[in-house]
């Protein structure tokens, strides 16, 4: 199996591109390191997962990428433009779904819409609106309240949220992650749909291998606290994969590699077997 | 529906009948306990003074009420964004809060002599705007970073991020403290009229009551307070439905 394969020079296809990041947590027992040479590259329209064990700084990673904090060292580019603060172009969707419980679920898929396309119309909000939420089977709830929905179904709201915009790039931290295993699988399907119907670039962040290897491009592994990109796994699998690739020798090849890295990244690896 | 109107109506009843019972029971003269029955020839010969002082009374504690919630929402945006206003305003808060009103009414009556209105309206305020301050405060500084984020993320200001999202989501916590604060205010209207010489107000027609030993006048005052009271609070539950009714689960 091939390694991290990333001989650089293709930069300007990268759409996401992080750099010798650095990054340390000020905390009242003094800095604490969190990031120590993060490089991660996404090419434009696929999708990489990240995994790593808890704690590692996974969610730093997000903040970063969406321009929602600076790094110490290091750079963090969107199509080659260095990141300095948020842009309009991203989305991104939370393991807590964080829907506005005063609004309706139409109405929370339309938020960003009130911020980023100040002058689009109302009719052509809920147009866009609705033709997500048909996506990922929710017509008919538009109406409801977010309280009203089943845990999956919320996040189903809370993905056409992320999406109604139109982002580029598409940050999800453990979005899943408080879902039972079939409603996660589910949503893994939508997930897929949703990329066929929709050019985006996507992070997610997951604890759940068999979700990176099902949704990602790429599975890249972070090491432990400080985080260091320490594995980059291609995956070379069909781009309309069904949920009985993961049954599949190959995949289960590269589910074994992935788990022994982890128990590298957490630091309890007992030589080779 | 029913239940809603009929069952506080009841007990209110049953409340007036065990007074009577036990004023009757006891033989206890007027000049020791009024009975409900004192009350309506009370109100019905000081009709005219109840309409007036009773509108005074109200309109110096919304007065004192709406400045309060002007200022404790503003005061509570500071410390709710801000650790080091946070840290530099509470104890003073708190100290502020802990010092009983009353002692402060001499206080203000030298302050602004004669203005009557004006030491009343103050002293509501005064007695009212730290439960809002505080409830806004802790909505604010306690919202998920999340919640911050999904917008932030999107170049959103903390104008916009506060008028979607925070504002609304301490909606509920602001309307509880305003319960606490419509009463608080209440109390502290009442206590400038009844100390001040010269009040205006109910607070001011107990006392005369009290002067001149009548106390029908001064049993009906009480009660004239405690409806004015109800209404208020009602009228803020009345408002905490139309705009935080969300808040509220659907039974079930
Ligand atoms: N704002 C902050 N200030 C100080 N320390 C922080 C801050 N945010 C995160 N940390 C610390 O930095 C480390 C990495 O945090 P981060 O949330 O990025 O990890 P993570 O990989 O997402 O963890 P998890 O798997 O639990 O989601 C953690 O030890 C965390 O306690
Ligand atoms: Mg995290």
């Amino acid at each position: 199996m091939g390694g991290p394969d990333r001989t650089g020079g293709i930069e300007i296809e990268n759409l996401i591109e992080i750099k010798g990041v650095k990054h340390a947590y000020a905390t009242a027992s003094g800095p604490l390191p969190v990031l120590d040479g993060l490089d991660v590259a996404v090419p434009k329209g696929t999708f990489a997962a990240v995994v790593g064990p808890s704690g590692c700084g996974k969610s730093t990673l997000t903040r970063l990428v969406a321009g929602l904090m600076k790094p110490d060292e290091g750079q963090v580019y969107l199509h080659g433009e260095l990141v300095k603060g948020p842009r309009k172009t991203v989305g991104m969707a939370f393991q807590n779904p964080v829907l506005l419980e005063w609004r309706t679920i139409l109405e929370n898929v339309i938020l960003p819409l009130e911020i980023v396309a100040t002058r689009m119309s109302r009719a052509d909000r809920v147009a866009r609106a609705m033709d997500l939420l048909d996506m990922v089977g929710l017509t008919g709830f538009e109406n409801k309240r977010p309280s009203e929905l089943s845990g999956g179904m919320r996040q189903r709201a809370s993905l056409c949220r992320s999406l109604v915009h139109k982002p580029e790039v598409l940050i999800m931290d453990e979005p899943f992650g408080a879902l039972d295993a079939f409603t996660r699988e589910d949503l893994w399907q939508t997930m897929r749909d949703l990329r066929r119907a929709e050019p985006f670039t996507t992070v997610l962040i997951t604890h759940d291998l068999r979700e990176s290897v099902f949704l990602g491009d790429q599975v890249i592994v972070l090491s432990g606290r400080p985080a260091r990109t320490q594995y980059v796994m291609p995956v070379d699998l069909p781009e309309d994969r069904t949920l009985d690739v993961l049954y599949t020798p190959k995949v289960a090849d590269m589910l074994h590699i992935l788990r022994d890295q982890i128990k590298i990244a957490q630091g309890r690896h007992e030589g080779a077997h | 529906m029913f239940n809603k109107v009929a069952v506080p109506v009841m007990s209110i009843l049953v409340f007036l009948g065990l007074w009577e019972l036990l004023v009757w029971a006891n033989g206890w003269p007027n000049y020791k306990m009024a009975s409900p029955s004192d009350l309506p020839p009370a109100f019905w010969q000081y009709r005219d003074l109840f309409l007036i002082m009773g509108w005074q009374t109200l309109w110096r504690t919304v007065v004192g009420l709406l400045l309060a919630v002007v200022f404790g929402t503003l005061l509570g945006m500071i410390i709710g964004f801000s650790r080091v206003a946070r840290d530099a305003l509470y104890p003073l808060l708190v100290g502020f809060n802990a010092v009983p009103k009353a002692t402060l009414v001499p206080v203000i009556a030298l302050l602004f002599i004669g203005q009557h209105d004006f030491n009343t309206v103050l002293m509501a305020f005064m007695i009212s705007f730290f439960p809002i301050a505080v409830s806004v405060g802790i909505g604010l500084s306690t919202l998920e970073p999340e919640y911050r984020d999904i917008l932030r993320a999107l170049g959103a200001s903390n104008f916009t991020i506060f008028r979607k999202i925070a504002l609304p989501k301490t909606l509920p916590e602001f309307f509880g403290a305003l319960k606490v604060a419509a009463t608080l205010a209440f109390i502290g209207t009442n206590l400038v009229e009844i100390v001040s010489p010269h009040g205006r107000g109910l607070g001011a027609l107990f006392k005369s009551g009290e002067t001149n030993g009548n106390y029908p006048l001064m049993f009906a005052v009480l009660i004239a307070l405690a409806v004015l009271g109800i209404v208020l609070y009602y009228a803020v539950v009345f408002l905490e439905k139309i705009f935080a009714g969300w808040a509220e689960r659907a039974p079930g």
